[in-house]
């Protein structure tokens, strides 16, 4: 989520990174002490937990979870549908957001949970070091339905073609425009197109609106640097070869990609001076900025307009595809995923649940359960976006049903229609995270001036290709 | 081999809790991050040899020089203000008497018992250049602001804003070093004609020259060691990651991101030991170069 915060575990690895006050010269060392001290407890917890992959444990059965909470009906309904199934299985939620020094620590120590909810985007660089387990032996045994996934969630929870995770949601990343910003510039909200980027640019200046210096309405939010893979692709580049290890990042095709984001950003007010204007955003409340009118159009992920459906029923909003220089939709998709870690005490149990908790069934009734409760409440249910495709096939044609606010009732269709345009980039290895960081750093530097899209995409690259080539010596 | 004398052995039991943690919770998992600090380690699989290779990355690896550069010029800056305007603090606590003493004392030292991850949110919003309170304060002198939390050149001078907010246990210490100096030398500086100014310079910073090179050495050992705040500003969730870029990476976040972010804790390890023998030089020459700077027969005066 947009506002996932620093998780309690890492502020107080924080607190306890820098001790400070009055102590003598002679505690020179201590401060730095206790951050060695902090790499060094974990370490020395290394090599203890050789439990291996496929143990089998019988009797007794026990499943522990990791980074999953029970916030609402969705998670609740699919919980209970285990339980019932399961009676026998002593279940143990450790709520929270994922972890991952936690998670890895546990790993490392050999005492891990039996199963962990965490974002697929991750599932590469775990699976290439052996803290997961391939689920293959699980989907053949108990009959997991893999067909019922989205390709596009199945291919980002595969890694060197077997399975390694099973997909929970699908985020799909879609335009919403303002449609007084829209009005404003003389165009009709649903006539916006972003294949035509000379006047979309255009298009943002007018929407953009400042008064004495200050940013009063950001015309068109390209959403960078985190959608630098989106805005590489709907001008016709990967940015990773579809086996994860070559980057592709010097594609010249991606650095004009980024260039013209970088243009659009720079006519309307310059980076330093927008991103300080969207730091000031809450996207899940009220005082959204789209109420607020201080966004003309933005990309994003689909839980934004969910949300405002619930917050902010009455808001005028157009939702759009986003759609590549050829006119076809393009849409990043990403979501959530179940894996067993390394050393897990109960694969088997861990294998019931997560076949549970992503099969169309079990979502088809959290649905059900969301659906009479927004009823209940007076709101639009606006649907639940599965990793599962069976599923949505039922919610959004029996459940979900034309609320009468016309903005979200397009909006569903419209969200709907891109799903199958859904692509991910793939898993690189080890060095995921590394590779991430290279090109949200060149992107930043770009957006701060500090160095030309072509130079910065191209040190990305170099930066990138190491550290995989490292990951996979 | 001579025997203890009983108090002494007694005054080894009672340490003995003290020295059993130093063993186990300090000086072992130190040790054990030196070995590492030759390994390649991930946290998952064994640890494998590695030799000096870690060390010889540094040299190699862009970013810490960027960290080490934002690092020392925050150093540079933060030490010499945080002291002028602890000194200044101090010097206004000495002025005021009477039963206002406590309060204000006490309300002195409150920015530093906010928690540092508070008072890095807080100055995120205090700092935001749209809608932050610093600019619209500017803004009252005709002033445009900077974007202090997303322009590159001037990340650094807002973090140094935000560290002067804390400044309490320096001027605490500041504090008692001027209530020590004996009221009798300034007078009979007045009484020789000597000015405000003069009286400060030659009587009293002199006789709290002890407590100031011992506030220079703690506050330069937390600027270098600095993080909490800057990585809840800049580095504490997905989204700040993604988009501040290198301007606020201080050494320390760039060691928790090797370990904790890529998993490269041997290499992690290695920027630790060099941070800690870095520390440990400068501490020396401090001490070196103070030796002939600072005046310690103030302490026998005051006794």
């Amino acid at each position: 989520m947009l506002r996932s915060s620093v998780g309690p575990d890492r502020r107080a690895a924080v607190r306890a990174a820098t001790a400070r006050g009055g102590r003598g010269p002679a505690a020179v060392t201590l401060s730095t002490a206790v951050i060695t001290t902090m790499i060094a407890a974990l370490a020395a917890c290394g090599g203890v937990g050789s439990g291996g992959g496929g143990e089998r444990s019988g009797g007794g059965a026990s499943l522990t979870t990791m980074g999953f909470g029970l916030p609402d009906e969705i998670a609740t309904v699919r919980v209970d549908a285990f339980k019932k199934a399961n009676p026998g299985i002593a279940l143990q939620i450790n709520e929270g957001q994922f972890d991952e020094q936690a998670f890895l620590s546990a790993v490392a120590a050999g005492s891990p949970p039996d199963v962990v909810y965490l974002g697929r985007d991750r599932i590469g660089s775990y699976a290439a070091r052996g803290a997961i387990q391939p689920l293959d032996g699980c989907v053949a045994e108990q009959d997991v339905p893999v067909g019922d996934f989205y390709p596009a969630a199945q291919q980002q929870v595969k890694y060197d073609g077997k399975w390694y995770g099973m997909p929970e949601f699908y985020n799909s990343i879609v335009l919403v425009v303002g449609d007084k910003a829209a009005k404003d510039a003389g165009v009709d909200p649903a006539e916006i197109d972003t294949s035509d980027w000379e006047r979309l640019a255009e298009l943002a200046e007018k929407m953009t609106r400042t008064e004495g210096g200050k940013i009063e309405r950001f015309g068109f939010y390209p959403k960078l640097p985190e959608f630098l893979p989106l805005w590489a692709k709907a001008n016709g580049a990967d940015i990773l070869s579809a086996d994860g290890r070559t980057s592709r990042l010097d594609d010249p095709k991606a650095a004009e990609a980024l260039a013209y984001a970088h243009r659009l950003v720079e006519a309307q007010g310059g980076w330093t001076k927008l991103k300080a204007f969207t730091d000031t955003f809450d996207y899940f409340g009220e005082g959204n900025p789209f109420v607020k009118d201080q966004i003309g159009a933005m990309l994003t992920e689909q839980f934004v307009v969910t949300a405002m459906a619930g917050t902010t029923p009455d808001v005028k909003i157009t939702v759009l595809p986003f759609k590549d220089r050829q006119g076809n939709p393009v849409n990043n998709v990403g979501g959530n995923a179940w894996v067993v870690p390394k050393g897990a005490k109960n694969p088997d149990a861990a294998c019931a649940w997560i076949k549970t908790m992503t099969a169309a069934d079990t979502w088809i009734a959290a649905a059900r359960a969301r659906a009479a409760k927004r009823a209940q409440e007076g709101k639009a249910y606006t649907g639940t976006y599965t990793g599962n495709a069976k599923a949505d096939e039922v919610i959004f044609s029996e459940i979900v049903k034309p609320s009468g606010k016309k903005p979200f009732d397009d909006a569903v269709k419209v969200i709907r229609s891109v799903q199958e345009a859904g692509f991910v980039v793939p898993q690189s290895a080890a060095a995921a995270a590394e590779f991430k960081k290279a090109w949200e750093d060149a992107a930043t530097r770009v957006l701060q001036g500090e160095q030309q899209p072509a130079d910065a995409l191209e040190r990305a690259h170099t930066e990138a290709q190491k550290a995989i080539d490292e990951a996979t010596s | 081999m001579r025997r203890l004398r009983p108090e002494t052995r007694w005054a080894y039991v009672f340490l003995l809790p003290w020295l059993i943690g130093l063993v186990v919770f300090q000086a072992g998992p130190m040790l054990a991050s030196l070995v590492l600090s030759f390994t390649r380690y991930d946290l998952i699989g064994a640890p494998e040899f590695a030799g000096t290779a870690n060390y010889a990355r540094m040299l190699e690896d862009p970013r810490v020089s960027r960290a080490i550069g934002n690092t020392v010029v925050y150093t540079l800056l933060h030490v010499p203000l945080a002291i002028a305007f602890a000194l200044a603090l101090a010097l206004v606590l000495n002025r005021v008497t009477g039963r206002a003493a406590g309060a204000f004392r006490t309300i002195f030292y409150l920015p530093s018992m906010t928690p540092y991850v508070a008072v890095g949110v807080l100055f995120l919003f205090l700092l935001n250049g749209q809608a932050g309170m610093v600019n619209q304060f500017l803004a009252l002198f005709g002033i445009e602001g900077p974007q202090w939390t997303t322009d590159p050149d001037w990340i650094l001078m807002g973090i140094v804003l935000m560290s002067l907010w804390n400044l309490g246990s320096t001027t605490i210490i500041l504090f008692a070093a001027l209530r020590n100096v004996p009221r009798e030398l300034s007078e009979a500086a007045m009484i020789d004609g000597a000015g405000t100014w003069q009286r400060f310079r030659a009587v009293t910073l002199p006789m709290i020259s002890s407590a100031l090179f011992f506030v220079v050495i703690i506050n330069t050992i937390a600027s270098l060691q600095m993080f909490d705040q800057v990585y809840t500003m800049f580095f504490g969730n997905q989204v700040a990651q993604q988009s501040y870029g290198d301007a606020a990476l201080f050494y320390v976040v760039y060691l928790f991101q090797q370990a904790f972010q890529f998993l490269h804790m041997g290499y992690a390890s290695a920027l630790a030991w060099v941070l800690f023998l870095v520390i440990a030089a400068i501490t020396l020459v401090q001490v070196k170069v103070g030796n002939r700077l600072v005046y310690y027969e103030a302490e026998e005066h005051a006794g």
